[in-house]
C-alpha cells in the first residue's frame, strides 16, 4: 500500500522536477523514491492488509514480488545515465512514467478483485507503450510502439471479455469469491461453459503480457525496437508482475482438483510451445537484443512449469525464478547499453537515414570485449551463466525450484523436455561468452561511471551469492 | 571440518591468486596447492579403514525443515570410496602446477586461479554426500576447465571446447532431472524431502523407473569419462587444450564419471543396473578395444595418449559394472594409478613439444641421445601405463580384468586385449620418439631441468609404491567397497 502512494506522489513530483534547468538531480531523486518505496513495502511484513474495500490484499508473497519489482526498477534506473545525457529526451517524463507503471505492476501483484487486475494491467501497459516509442525519431521505436499498442489493446479486450464471463458465471469480481463458487461447482460436478471460457480468455490475456507462445509474436519486434533501457524494464518488471498475477489467480481460484485437471493440459501445451519456440528461435538470431527477446520467451516457459506444478512450492519457485531472471537480464542489458553505445553503427541496419543512429546490438559488438574490459565481460558472463541455469549462479536454483515444484504432478516428460531446451539455451548464451573471451575484436577500454560499475558489480554479486546460498532468499517464504 | 577445508582452501587460494602481481601468481597457486596436498595427506594418514564416513561437515542449504534437518544439505565427508579420488586430486594438482613453472602463460593470474577453482570443485564432487551438492560441484568443475581450454588452447579451441561443453552439460542436465525426481520421491520427514545420497539409496523405486534413471545417470557419466559411443568430444578437446588443462581433464576430471558410477548409479538404481548393466559393460569393452586400435594408428603423441586414456577408462567402467569386489577395488585403485600415469605422459609429451617443436612421431626420433633422465622417467611412466607387474597399472588392471572375467569370460578376454594393445601403442610411441636416428629437430634436445625432474620423480615414486605395496591403498578402500557390494546385492 505505501509503495503505491509513494510512487504515485513521487511520480507527479518528478514531472515538476523536469522544469529544472539541471537534469542531474533527476536520477538520484528517482532512486531515492524507489528506495523509500522498497523500504516502506516491507513495513507490513508478516501482516496481511486489505485495502480499498477488499480490492487489494497485500500478504507476504505479494510483498516479496513487490520487493523484486522495486529492486529491479531500482537497478534499471541506476543504469539509466544515458537518458539524462540524451539531448532530445525528456528524462523527467520517462522516470515519472516508470514510477507510474510500477504502480500498475504493484496492483497486478496485490489484486483481490479482477477489476483491480484490469486497472493494474492497463496502467502498466499504457506506460510501456509510451516508453517503447520514446525514441521518437527512430523508425523502429515507433513501429515497436504501434505494434505493441495494437496487439496489447487486443489482448486487453480478450482479458476484459474473460473477466465479464467469469462475473457472469460466478456473480462476483472478487477472486476469493470466484474461488469459493468454483469449488462448490466442482463439488457438485457442474462445469458451466461460461466459467471455462471466461477462465481461458483471462489466461490468454495474461499469457500475452508475459509473452508465452503462441501469444509471443509481438515480443521480438517490440523488444528489439524499444530503447534498450526500456526493453530491460519490459522483460523484467512486466514479466514478474504478470507471473505474480497469474500465480495469484491460479492459486486462489483454480487450484482445486477438478478445475486444475481442466486447465492444466492447455497450460502444459502452452509451456512446451513456449519452451521450444523461445529456445529454438533464439539460436538463429544474429542480434543480441533479439536473442534476449526470445530468451525472455523461453524463460516464460520455465516459469510456466512452476505454474503447471501448482503447489505451495510454486510460490517460492516463481518468485525466486523471477528474481534470478530479473537480475541476470538487467545486468546483461546494462552491459549491452555501454557496449552498443561505444560501437560504430552496424551497416546491416542502415536501411534509410532514420535508422543511422542505431547502436550495434549484434553478437559481433562483443567480440574481444574481455581483453580491455574484464569487468564488463565477467558481469555479462555471470548473467549468461545464470540465464543458462548453470550452478554457482541464482539461475540454477531457479530452474531447480520450478522443476521440483512440478515433479510431483507426474510431468517428468515435461521436465526432460525443459532440460533439453536448456541445453539449447546454453548454445546461444555461450555465443556471447565466446565472442567476448575468445574472438578478436577492436573494442577499446570503455569508460563507465563508477556508480554504474558499482551497480553492475552488486547485481552480479547478488546473482552469485544466491547461487551459493539460495536459502538466504528462501527463508522469507 | 577437514573435508570442508579441502574445498575451501583451493577456493580461497584461487581468489588470492587473482589479486597478486602476475609474476607471483604461480608461486601463490603452488603454495595453495601444497597446503591442499598437506590436508589431503592428513586425511589419508588419519583415515580409519572402515566403511564409515569420516571428517564430515553438514550444514543446511535449502528447503530445510524448521529444526534444520532434511532438505538440500551442504554436507560432505570422506569414506573408502572417495578417499582415493581425494588423494589423487590433492596429489596431482601441485604436480600439474609445478609442470608449468618453466612455461609462461598470458594472463597468469586467471590461468592459475582457474586451476585452483577446478581443484575446489573436484574436491567438492568427491566429498559430497548430498545429491544436489554433488551435481553443483559436478557442473561447477566444468566452468574453469572450459575457460582454461578455450582461452589458452590451440588453434581450433573455440569450436572444440564448445562441443565439449555442450556435450557434458547435456549429460548433466539429464542427471539433474533424475536427481529432482529422486528428491521428490523421498519420504517427507518434518514436512520436507531429503536430498541426502543415503536417502536416495533407500528408495524402493520400481524397475521401470530405475531403468529410466539408469540412462539419465549413465549418459551423464558416460559423456564425462567418456565411454563409447559418447567419446567424440574427447580426443579433440585433449589435443586442443593447453597441457595443464589436458592433465586436469584426463588425470582427474574423467574420474568424476567413474566415481559417479560407483557413488550414485550402482547403489541408487540396482534394478536398473540389473536390466541395463550388461549393455553398459559391452559398450565399455567396445570402447576399450576401439580406443586401443585407434591409438595404435596415431602419429600425434598427445592424441595417442588421449585415445589410450579413452581405452583405459572403458576398462574402469566395465570393472564397475561387473559389480564384483575385485572390479570395484580395481576401479578405485586404477583411478589413482591412471591419474598419475596419464599426467606423467602428458607432461612428457609437452616437454618434447617445447624442446623440439613437434609432437608428431614421424618427425621425432633419437631423443635418448642427450637425455638420460627423460629416458628413464619416460620408461617408468610408460611401464606403469602398460601394466607391467610391480608398477601401479598392473594392480588396477589385474583386479579389473579379474572382475570382468568373473562377470563374463568372453568380455574378460576382450577386455584383456587392452594389455596387449596397450603395450603395442605405448612401446611404439617410445620407440618412435626416443630411439632411431636423430634429425635436426631432435639433435638439440636437452635433458630435464630441476623442477621437471622432481615432478616426474614424485610421479615415479607413486608408480612403484602402488605397484609394490598396493595394500596400503587397497586396505583403506576395502571395507567401504565390501559394504557397497553387500548393499547392492
Amino acid at each position: 500500500m505505501f509503495p503505491i502512494i509513494i510512487l504515485s506522489v513521487s511520480g507527479i513530483l518528478l514531472l515538476f522536477l523536469g522544469f529544472l534547468k539541471s537534469r542531474v538531480v533527476l536520477l538520484p531523486a528517482t532512486l531515492a523514491c524507489l528506495a523509500l518505496a522498497l523500504v516502506a513495502n516491507f513495513y507490513d511484513w508478516n501482516k496481511t492488509f486489505v485495502y480499498f474495500h477488499e480490492m487489494l490484499v497485500i500478504n507476504n508473497l505479494a510483498m516479496i514480488f513487490i520487493g523484486i519489482l522495486l529492486l529491479t526498477a531500482f537497478i534499471i534506473v541506476a543504469l539509466s545515465g544515458s537518458l539524462i545525457d540524451d539531448e532530445d529526451g525528456q528524462p523527467a517524463e520517462y522516470y515519472a512514467i516508470m514510477l507510474f507503471s510500477l504502480v500498475g505492476a504493484i496492483m497486478m501483484v496485490g489484486y483481490e478483485n479482477l477489476l483491480m487486475l484490469f486497472v493494474g494491467i492497463e496502467i502498466l501497459s499504457v506506460a510501456m507503450y509510451v516508453l517503447t516509442g520514446s525514441d521518437k525519431r527512430n523508425l523502429r521505436s515507433n513501429e515497436a510502439a504501434l505494434k505493441y499498442f495494437l496487439m496489447g489493446a487486443f489482448a486487453t479486450g480478450i482479458l476484459l471479455f474473460g473477466i465479464a464471463l467469469l462475473y457472469g458465471a460466478t456473480g462476483t469480481f472478487s477472486i476469493s469469491g470466484i474461488g469459493h463458487v468454483v469449488n462448490t461447482l466442482i463439488a457438485s460436478k457442474a462445469n458451466p461453459l461460461m466459467l471455462s471460457v471466461g477462465m481461458f480468455m483471462l489466461l490468454i490475456g495474461m499469457l500475452f503480457k508475459v509473452s508465452a507462445a503462441p501469444f509471443h509474436f509481438w515480443t521480438p519486434d517490440v523488444y528489439d525496437g524499444a530503447p534498450t533501457l526500456f526493453t530491460a524494464f519490459m522483460s523484467t518488471v512486466v514479466k514478474t508482475a504478470g507471473f505474480a498475477a497469474l500465480l495469484r489467480i491460479l492459486l486462489v481460484c483454480f487450484s482445486a482438483g477438478g478445475v486444475y485437471a481442466y486447465w492444466v493440459p492447455v497450460l502444459t501445451i502452452i509451456t512446451v510451445l513456449t519452451l521450444v519456440i523461445g529456445n529454438v528461435t533464439a539460436v538463429y538470431q544474429q542480434s543480441f537484443k533479439r536473442m534476449m527477446a526470445y530468451s525472455s520467451i523461453s524463460h516464460a516457459g520455465y516459469l510456466l512449469i512452476g505454474l503447471v506444478g501448482l503447489s505451495a512450492q510454486s510460490k517460492g519457485a516463481v518468485s525466486f525464478y523471477s528474481l534470478a531472471y530479473s537480475l541476470a537480464t538487467v545486468s546483461a542489458f546494462g552491459v549491452l547499453l555501454v557496449v552498443a553505445k561505444n560501437r560504430p553503427i552496424n551497416a546491416a541496419f542502415v536501411s534509410d537515414q532514420k535508422t543511422l543512429t542505431r547502436p550495434d546490438e549484434t553478437y559481433e559488438a562483443f567480440n574481444g570485449l574481455a581483453r580491455h574490459n574484464p569487468l564488463l565481460s565477467v558481469v555479462m558472463a555471470v548473467a549468461m551463466f545464470s540465464l543458462a541455469g548453470i550452478p554457482l549462479t541464482a539461475g540454477f536454483w531457479g530452474k531447480f525450484m520450478v522443476f521440483s515444484a512440478a515433479v510431483d504432478k507426474n510431468v517428468t516428460w515435461l521436465l526432460v523436455m525443459a532440460v533439453l531446451m536448456s541445453a539449447v539455451g546454453v548454445y546461444y548464451y555461450f555465443r556471447v561468452i565466446i565472442a567476448m573471451f575468445f574472438r578478436e575484436g577492436q573494442v577499446e577500454t570503455i569508460r563507465i561511471a563508477p556508480f554504474y560499475r558499482f551497480v553492475l558489480l552488486a547485481t552480479t554479486a547478488i546473482t552469485i551469492l544466491l547461487g551459493l546460498a539460495p536459502g538466504l532468499f528462501q527463508q522469507f517464504l | 571440518m577437514l573435508t570442508l577445508s579441502l574445498i575451501l582452501v583451493p577456493a580461497f587460494a584461487a581468489v588470492a591468486v587473482l589479486f597478486v602481481p602476475p609474476a607471483q601468481a604461480r608461486w601463490v597457486a603452488l603454495a595453495g596447492a601444497l597446503a591442499e596436498l598437506l590436508l589431503a595427506a592428513a586425511v589419508f594418514i588419519h583415515f580409519q579403514a572402515n566403511a564409515d564416513f569420516q571428517y564430515g561437515f553438514d550444514y543446511g542449504w535449502l528447503f530445510n525443515a524448521a529444526n534444520g534437518t532434511g532438505g538440500l544439505r551442504f554436507s560432505g565427508a570422506v569414506d573408502g570410496i572417495s578417499l582415493l579420488p581425494v588423494v589423487l586430486t590433492g596429489l596431482v594438482t601441485p604436480l600439474i602446477l609445478s609442470s608449468t613453472l618453466k612455461q609462461t602463460y598470458p594472463r597468469p593470474n586467471t590461468f592459475y586461479a582457474l586451476i585452483l577453482f577446478m581443484q575446489a570443485a573436484l574436491m567438492g564432487v568427491f566429498v559430497a554426500r548430498d545429491g544436489f551438492l554433488f551435481y553443483f560441484f559436478f557442473e561447477a568443475a566444468l566452468i574453469p576447465i572450459y575457460f582454461l581450454a578455450a582461452i589458452w588452447g590451440g588453434e581450433n579451441r573455440v569450436k572444440v571446447t564448445f562441443k565439449f561443453f555442450l556435450y557434458t552439460i547435456f549429460g548433466s542436465l539429464l542427471m539433474l532431472v533424475a536427481l529432482v525426481f529422486l528428491y521428490a520421491n523421498t519420504p517427507l520427514t518434518d514436512g520436507v524431502h531429503s536430498a541426502a545420497l543415503a536417502d536416495f539409496y533407500a528408495l524402493n523405486l520400481n524397475p521401470t523407473q530405475q531403468g529410466w534413471l539408469f540412462w539419465a545417470f549413465f549418459i551423464a557419466f558416460a559423456i564425462k569419462m567418456p565411454v563409447f559411443p559418447f567419446h567424440t568430444w574427447q580426443p579433440d578437446t585433449y589435443v586442443e587444450s593447453p597441457t595443464p588443462a589436458t592433465m586436469l581433464l584426463a588425470g582427474i576430471m574423467l574420474k568424476m564419471g567413474v566415481y559417479g558410477l560407483i557413488r550414485l548409479l550402482l547403489p541408487i538404481v540396482p534394478a536398473g543396473v540389473d536390466r541395463w548393466g550388461h549393455l553398459a559393460i559391452v559398450l565399455s569393452v567396445v570402447g576399450i578395444v576401439y580406443g586401443a586400435i585407434i591409438a595404435i594408428r596415431q602419429r600425434d603423441m598427445k592424441r595417442l595418449i588421449a585415445y589410450s586414456s579413452f581405452s583405459h577408462v572403458g576398462l574402469m567402467a566395465a570393472g564397475v559394472f561387473s559389480r564384483s569386489e575385485l572390479g570395484l577395488q580395481g576401479a578405485l585403485i586404477q583411478m589413482l594409478a591412471h591419474g598419475i600415469n596419464v599426467v606423467g605422459l602428458f607432461f612428457i609429451a609437452e616437454l618434447i613439444l617445447q624442446r623440439t617443436g613437434t609432437r608428431q612421431l614421424d618427425q621425432l626420433g633419437g631423443l635418448t641421445r642427450n637425455t638420460p633422465r627423460l629416458t628413464v622417467y619416460f620408461m617408468i611412466m610408460l611401464l606403469g601405463s602398460v601394466a607391467l607387474p610391480l608398477t601401479n597399472g598392473f594392480v588396477g588392471e589385474f583386479l579389473l580384468l579379474a572382475g570382468i572375467y568373473g562377470y563374463n569370460h568372453y568380455l574378460g578376454l576382450a577386455a584383456g586385449l587392452t594389455i596387449i594393445f596397450g603395450a603395442v601403442y605405448m612401446l611404439r610411441m617410445y620407440q618412435k620418439s626416443m630411439f632411431g636416428p636423430a634429425n635436426p629437430r631432435t639433435e638439440t634436445m636437452t635433458d630435464l631441468s630441476g623442477s621437471e625432474s622432481y615432478t616426474l620423480l614424485i610421479l615415479c615414486v607413486f608408480v612403484f609404491w602402488m605397484g609394490l605395496y598396493p595394500a596400503s591403498f587397497l586396505k583403506l578402500t576395502e571395507p567401504a567397497v565390501a559394504n557397497l557390494i553387500q548393499y547392492i546385492k
